[in-house]
């Protein structure tokens, strides 16, 4: 213990004394380290697994380098990558305008946001199947039918990804701006700014580390999607990313293949959410 | 010449009505305006600066009417009371953003206002990081700043409310021999008289979003107004009252 106090002490920000264990402390380091505990042990679970199972590591790299596999793989990458530039660009308009304007709807702009966050994920699938198939989207449909183009292709995935992403983005994006000092953006103006220049010189320097926070953030979630993509998409040869890959080699019975592939998604989110952590402003890493 | 006019000007914030005000600024002079906190002396600069639009009335720079001009077409240097210095750029970066904001370069920039910063002693500090300044030394870079835009009016917000004495007292002298120096038509804000004695033209004071009254210093306080709190900003019942603090 006191070797813990000595190295958070010399390590960090000014901490006042430690006003001692009793039993509302106790249950938050109980709660907090159970948690840790159990996503940890998910975690080692996937490799547990095929290590405990005897998988041979030559039989996994085959399974992992099948051209279905590939494509997947290839298609997750591609699609989310996307949906990550969509994310940001929109993210950092409606992200704006959220932070710096006071309009009458601004509430309700406020709280559309978050309805993907907050809805089953499969319901956005089936929104998406239902828009599709009346008026407008049936409209849509058919005009990019014309320049053969159709929605059972990467295009679909990544309308369901950007859906499932976007608003995670516009949250860190808005965040950020609201950290930006509105005095500094009206200075510029005075100085001889136009708003573009302002926000070019001024607030998106100031918010960029939140802003690439919030493109990793949407980039990671737009790799997991799932459910959305099985209800709009499909699962054909040619629509498969990795979730759906994982689930389709985990019903016919490949669990070792759908481990390794989760292995896969879990290194490549992590590694996001690691990048999220070191970008956040004032994060002392580790 | 006149260097700048108010013709019927309010602004609406809120709750809070500024004006109707009436006034008129020569070119080159130096008017302080004086006011209790919530008099509408920053919102006012906030009108000059086009940060405020007007409810009625009209700015006039020159024979120019700005009164619906964007701010950037105005030709405002503005220094608010926290100095706003962009801090992820250096003194200098700061010193030529008004050219960067015009998509001229800042180096060629920096060249051309040697005489400004020469004058603000700030060419050891060029290439410091903003965020090292002392209070003084922030105030003196957002003024320098506001100059490099070549304004036609240099809008203060209580540019030295938030600083200790020493620092409160160069950064006058620095606005005077500025002023001296660049002879640019001048509004200046704050609620002290030291203040207005050290840098003032002329004085003004406000109460309640409206002008009670304007002139010298020296005539203000000869013929003080009937407003107590004009009296009560001027000093006047003070000096009346104690011998000791210096009269007119």
């Amino acid at each position: 213990m006191s070797r813990l106090r000595f190295w958070k002490q010399t390590g960090g920000p000014l901490r006042p004394v430690s006003a001692g264990w009793d039993l509302f402390a106790l249950t938050c380091a109980v709660a907090a380290a159970g948690l840790a505990g159990l996503i940890v042990v998910l975690v080692a679970a996937d490799a547990w697994y095929l290590v405990g199972h005897g998988v041979p590591l030559t039989e996994l790299r085959e399974s992992l380098t099948r051209p279905a596999i590939r494509r997947a793989v290839a298609m997750s990458l591609g699609t989310s990558l996307c949906s990550l530039v969509l994310s940001v660009g929109v993210g950092i308009s409606v992200g704006y305008v959220l932070s710096r304007w006071r309009f009458s709807g601004h509430a309700l702009l406020d709280t559309l946001v978050d309805v993907p966050v907050v809805v089953p994920p499969v319901v956005i699938g089936v929104s998406l199947l239902a828009f599709f198939g009346t008026g407008v989207g049936m409209a849509v449909k058919q005009a990019l039918k014309a320049v053969d183009l159709s929605l059972v292709s990467g295009l679909g995935i990544v309308l369901c990804q950007f859906l499932m992403a976007v608003p995670y983005c516009i949250r860190a994006v808005k965040a950020a701006f609201d950290d930006v000092d509105r005095e500094l953006e009206d200075v510029a103006l005075v100085l001889g700014c136009s708003r573009w220049r302002a926000f070019r010189g001024v607030t998106l320097p100031l918010a960029r580390s939140g802003l690439l926070a919030g493109g990793v953030l949407a980039w990671a979630r737009a790799l997991g999607v799932f459910a959305p993509i099985m209800a709009f998409v499909g699962t054909g040869p040619r629509v498969q990313v990795m979730p759906t890959c994982v689930w389709l080699e985990l019903s016919v019975g490949n669990i070792e293949v759908s481990l390794a592939l989760a292995l896969v998604m879990l290194a490549l989110s992590g590694m996001a959410l690691l990048a999220v952590h070191a970008l956040a402003p004032g994060r002392r890493w580790p | 010449m006149t260097g700048l006019a108010l013709q019927g000007l309010s602004v609406q914030a809120g709750g809070f009505r500024l004006g109707p005000l009436d006034l008129a600024v020569e070119a080159g002079e130096y008017l302080v305006l004086m006011g209790a906190t919530g008099s509408g002396k920053t919102l006012l600069v906030k009108a000059l600066c086009g940060l405020a639009q007007p409810l009625s009335g009209r700015i006039l720079f020159g024979d120019a009417e700005v009164t619906q001009a964007p701010p950037r077409d105005r030709g405002v240097g503005y220094v608010p009371q926290t100095s706003a210095l962009f801090p992820h750029l250096t003194v200098a970066g700061n010193i030529t953003f008004a050219a960067w904001a015009r998509g001229r370069r800042p180096a060629q920039a920096l060249a051309e206002v040697a005489d400004i910063t020469s004058t603000l002693g700030l060419g050891p500090l060029l290439e410091r990081s903003v965020t090292t300044l002392s209070g003084g030394e922030r105030q003196k870079v957002a003024l320098a700043r506001a100059l490099c835009a070549r304004p036609r009016l240099l809008a203060l917000d209580e540019p030295v409310s938030a600083l200790d004495e020493p620092s409160r007292q160069d950064v006058c002298k620095v606005l005077k021999q500025s002023h001296q120096r660049f002879g640019v038509t001048t509004i200046h804000v704050c609620h002290s008289i030291v203040e207005a004695r050290a840098v003032a033209t002329r004085v003004g004071v406000m109460e309640a979003g409206q002008l009670a009254c304007v002139g010298r210093l020296k005539e203000l306080l000869a013929r003080p107004p009937a407003s107590a709190a004009a009296r009560r900003l001027l000093g006047v019942d003070e000096a009346a009252d104690n011998p000791r603090v210096p009269g007119p």
